[in-house]
Parts: C-alpha cells; structure tokens; sequence
C-alpha cells in the first residue's frame, strides 16, 4: 500500500471522518468572559483533557512540541482528520519548543528558505485569532549586525534575495543602527565596531508557552488527543510499511506515524531503520532578571556569536551558538555564561551589573545543510518533520500546515518539496548557514 | 567544566580541544559511486549514550586522541592517543560501519 493508498483509508469509515464544522469549544476566551469569571468567582475549565490511551489511531505524532501539535492542529482544522494522538515521552512543550529563544523571523538566505519561513511568520501573524489565544507575538524588528566586510557583503545577499521574495528586509549602516537601539555602543571603541546591519522590520519575538498551549487547547477542541509522559519504545512495521507504535502505555495501531521529535529524531528514525544524516548538539540559552524595557528590537551578532532581546517583562534572553561537540546533556556550562556575557558587553556596555537568573539548553538536531529533513522516507506511512537545527520554533505553524497537507492528501506540499530526505543521497543541498544568527 | 584526561598532558578543559567526528568512519575505496560518498559524508551515527570518538587537542599537544564519551552525560571513561585499540582491546577501524 502506497502512502497515498495509506491516505485514503484514512477517510473511508462511514462518513465519520468527514468535514466537521470548526468548534471553538466550550471555553472561548474573551475580555467579556474574563469579567463574568472575576464577578462570579468561577473556575475556568481544563484547556486540554486527558484520555485512556487508544487501541487504534489513523495519525500518530510523536512529539507534543510546537510542530507535533501544529500538526494535529491543521490535520483537524484544515482536512478534518481528529482520530490523531500525539505522544509526548515528557511534558507537553518541555524540549525545544518550551527551550528557544522566542524569535520568528524570515530574512533567510536561499529562496526556498525565505518563502517557507515567511508562510510561518503570515501564520503566527494570525495565530492569536486562529486559536483564540494571546500568544503574544511582537513584531519589534531584527537587527543582525555585521562587524566585517564579509559579513556585510551576505548580509547584502540576503537583502537582495529577501526583496526578490516580497520580504521587508535591508541593509542600514551603523549610525541607523545607533538610532533604532539607543544603547548599543557604535563608536569605534569596540575591537570589532558595528559597520552595518540587515534591518528585517516584520522579525520579533513570541510567547513560546502560549504558542503551545494555544496549538494544544485548540486541537484538543477538534477532538486530537494530547498523551504527555507516553513514551514510544518501537515502531512497529510489516511488509516495509508502518503498522502502529508501542509505548510505555501499551501499543498502538496506526497507518501513519508522523517524527516530530528534536532531539531524538534520530532514535525514533532508528527504530524503523531510516538512517537520519544528524548531529544533535546542544544550544544554551540564559535570561536576566527584568529591567525597565528599554531594547525595542532583537539584536544578532553573528560575530560575536550572541543574539539578544527582552521580554515584554523586562527580561533580557541570551543565546549564542551551539556547543562545539554533539550532545544530549541539556545541562547549562559555565564558559557559556562567560562567552554571551563577554559579547554582549561589547554590543551593550550599560548592561553591565544586570545578574543572570537562569541558564539552560535545548537540543538541535543539526543537518549538514542546516535545512530541515520534511516528507516521506523509504518505509510507507512513517513520515518525518525533523532536523531543525537552531530554526525549529520560527518554522512551527507551516511544518504543521505543510505536513498536515502531505498526510491528508498524500502529495507533498511544494513549499516543503526542497526539504526532502532523499536531497542529501541525491546531492540537492539547500545551504542556508548563511542565514543562522551566529555562526554554528 | 568538563575535563578530558590527555595521554599527553594531563586532565585539561575541554575548552582546549575540538571534536573531530566519531571514529571509525572509513570512506569506501573501492567504489565511485556518488550515493555512497555523500552517505560517508553526511551520515553520523548519533547514538544517546556511549560513543567511540576523536578529539584534537588544539590548545596544547595538538595530537590527535580517540575517547570514549557518554552523549546524555558527557562522561569520559577512556582516553588514549588516536588510533589504539579500546579499552574492550577492539580496534576502531570501522567496526561500526
């Protein structure tokens, strides 16, 4: 059975998959409710509920992160297919999608990078009102700086190829630079001075959390079960194609079984043999304690390897490459506190006695072009969303858009058709190092 | 702070080396064909847990070493100029692959 054969099963069952009406649930939250729950003293309900796991399901994602639900979230609300798990071995938005940095931006550097981030940035422009949840998108601008010459000169080949693409992006020198951010030092002090930056206006930053929950409440809502602490242990196929999961909780039946993870994408991808061409590296990440807001876009050195904004509490979030040898240690270190805040301090000197309040890491699974691995693979019904690298959040909504379409129909959507597993047997590489904030 | 004892010179920061690849990946002489090159160019093991790798010591004796390391915890158990038989008396020469 092919995966479009696969497909059509799917849909069969008298009529009971069919089309449904969107239902916004029981819960919609709005400024009205907020007043009639203060006055009445009432609780809000549950957003998500729990369930006894299933014998069968038609999808299962593995992977309760921003993509796995993005995923479910689309394959009910856009084709109407609710008999989806998804299956999370911890907590719902505990590994990358609850570790990033927050940032969405779309200034890439090879055009299929651009069109498919860019379709993610239109959605998260959207997503509060598609969810009926505050995931508190703040399109403040992104400023990556250029201290060389050769910085300068891709950060020019961006704009370009940005332009060509419809995208707001441009290159401004560094007294612009001086007025957007007030105090960032300009001067010529620095060892390496700011010549330049790549101004992207429609970057900014997000509620990571709310992205998820939102995504969460909101599948839920059309019927997806959401397993958290449901630890899939092997995948089981027959004849070259997927017949179910077993897990922690007991097995599974399901025709399509959809990689989610970062991480793990290549232990899961093992379990079926699909051998994944990734390195999983860990990615730090830090936070202050709050200060009066006063950076009012996000800040990338790739230079200095640091990349810098604050939250709407007045925190400020760090994060720098990642680390130079593959792990799954998700502990923070000590020479990554003293590198971001070395760097950081030649951007920012008056920043100087603000304390750290916590450090921590997400795990990227990085590929050799640093594009994501989407689509099908050798053996029928598994499919992968994986190898995300450090771009994994910024891309949530269209990988659950693109792969809800690909499950649905069959067809792989042409947004994600430069992603697929095969480019890297066939020598098709899509390089979009060019494009990560800090050099990796 | 992690610590690698080098044979060479002693336990020292892991700062001062770099990661240079999981050992015993061995390119295939015997053919041209593109597929099999690009799968000994992009093709990692990845494992969670206990992997066989090499270091280069490029702050200090800049010798190449082969380590064994734990990916969840980033234990070292064993240390030793590049190319020697492991701790197991197995020798890394693509064994896995």
């Amino acid at each position: 059975m092919s995966h479009a054969e696969s497909v059509a099963s799917i849909k069969e069952p008298g009529g009971a998959q069919a089309r449904r009406r969107r239902s916004r649930g029981p819960a919609r939250y709005s400024a009205l409710d907020i007043f009639r729950r203060g006055v009445t003293n009432s609780d809000w309900p549950r957003s998500f509920r729990q369930h006894d796991l299933a014998k069968s399901y038609d999808v299962v994602i593995i992977g309760a992160g921003v993509h796995g639900l993005a995923c479910a979230y689309y394959l009910a609300a856009n084709h109407g297919i609710t008999n989806v798990a998804v299956l999370d071995k911890s907590y719902m938005g505990g590994g990358g999608s609850g570790r990033n940095t927050a940032i969405i931006r779309s200034n890439y550097l090879t055009p299929e990078g651009v069109r498919f981030y860019d379709r993610s940035v239109v959605l998260y422009q959207n997503l509060a009102a598609d969810l009926n949840y505050n995931v508190m998108f703040s399109q403040r601008g992104h400023l990556t700086l250029a201290h060389t010459d050769a910085s300068l000169r891709t950060m020019n080949w961006r704009a370009e190829v940005n332009k060509l693409q419809g995208i707001n992006s441009s290159v401004i020198d560094a007294a612009e630079v001086g007025r957007i951010v007030k105090y960032l030092d300009v001067s010529d002090r620095p060892r390496y001075p700011i010549l330049g930056a790549l101004y992207h206006p429609p970057g900014g930053i997000i509620r990571h959390d709310a992205v998820n929950w939102g995504y969460a409440r909101a599948a839920d809502h059309l019927g997806v079960q959401i397993h958290q602490q449901t630890e899939v242990l092997g995948i089981e196929t027959a004849g070259g194609k997927v017949t179910g999961v077993r897990t922690n909780r007991g097995a599974i039946s399901a025709p399509i079984v959809v990689n989610c993870t970062a991480g793990w994408a290549t232990t899961i991808s093992d379990m079926v043999d699909v051998k994944m061409p990734l390195i999983t590296h860990p990615l730090q990440a830090a936070v202050t304690e709050p200060v009066k807001v006063f950076l009012p876009t996000v800040i990338v050195s790739g230079s200095l390897h640091v990349y810098v904004s604050q939250t709407d509490r007045g925190e400020l979030v760090f994060g720098a490459s990642v680390d130079p040898y593959p792990s799954y240690s998700m502990r923070g270190s000590l020479e990554f506190t003293e590198s971001v805040a070395s760097h950081i301090l030649e951007l920012i000197p008056s920043i100087g006695s603000l304390k750290v309040l916590r450090q921590w890491a997400g795990l990227c699974d990085m590929t050799p072009d640093y594009s994501p691995i989407m689509g099908v693979t050798p053996v029928d019904g598994f499919l992968v969303d994986v190898g995300w690298g450090t771009y994994g959040f910024k891309a949530g909504p269209v990988s659950g858009e693109a792969m809800a379409a690909l499950i649905a129909t069959g067809r792989v959507p042409e947004i994600i058709s430069a992603f697929d597993l095969a480019r890297f047997a066939d020598g098709r590489l899509v390089g979009e190092k060019g494009a990560a904030s800090v050099g990796h | 702070m992690i610590l690698i004892d080098c044979p060479y010179c002693g336990p020292r920061n892991s700062t001062e080396f770099r990661h240079a690849g999981e050992a015993g990946k061995k390119r295939d002489v015997t053919t041209n064909d593109p597929a099999v090159w690009r799968r000994y160019l992009y093709q990692q093991d990845n494992p969670l847990g206990w992997v066989r790798e090499n270091w280069f010591h490029t702050a200090g004796c800049r010798q190449f070493l082969c380590a064994e390391r734990n990916t969840q915890t980033n234990e070292f158990r064993w240390v030793a100029p590049a190319g020697s038989p492991g701790p197991d008396g197995a020798s890394d020469n693509g064994s896995a692959r």
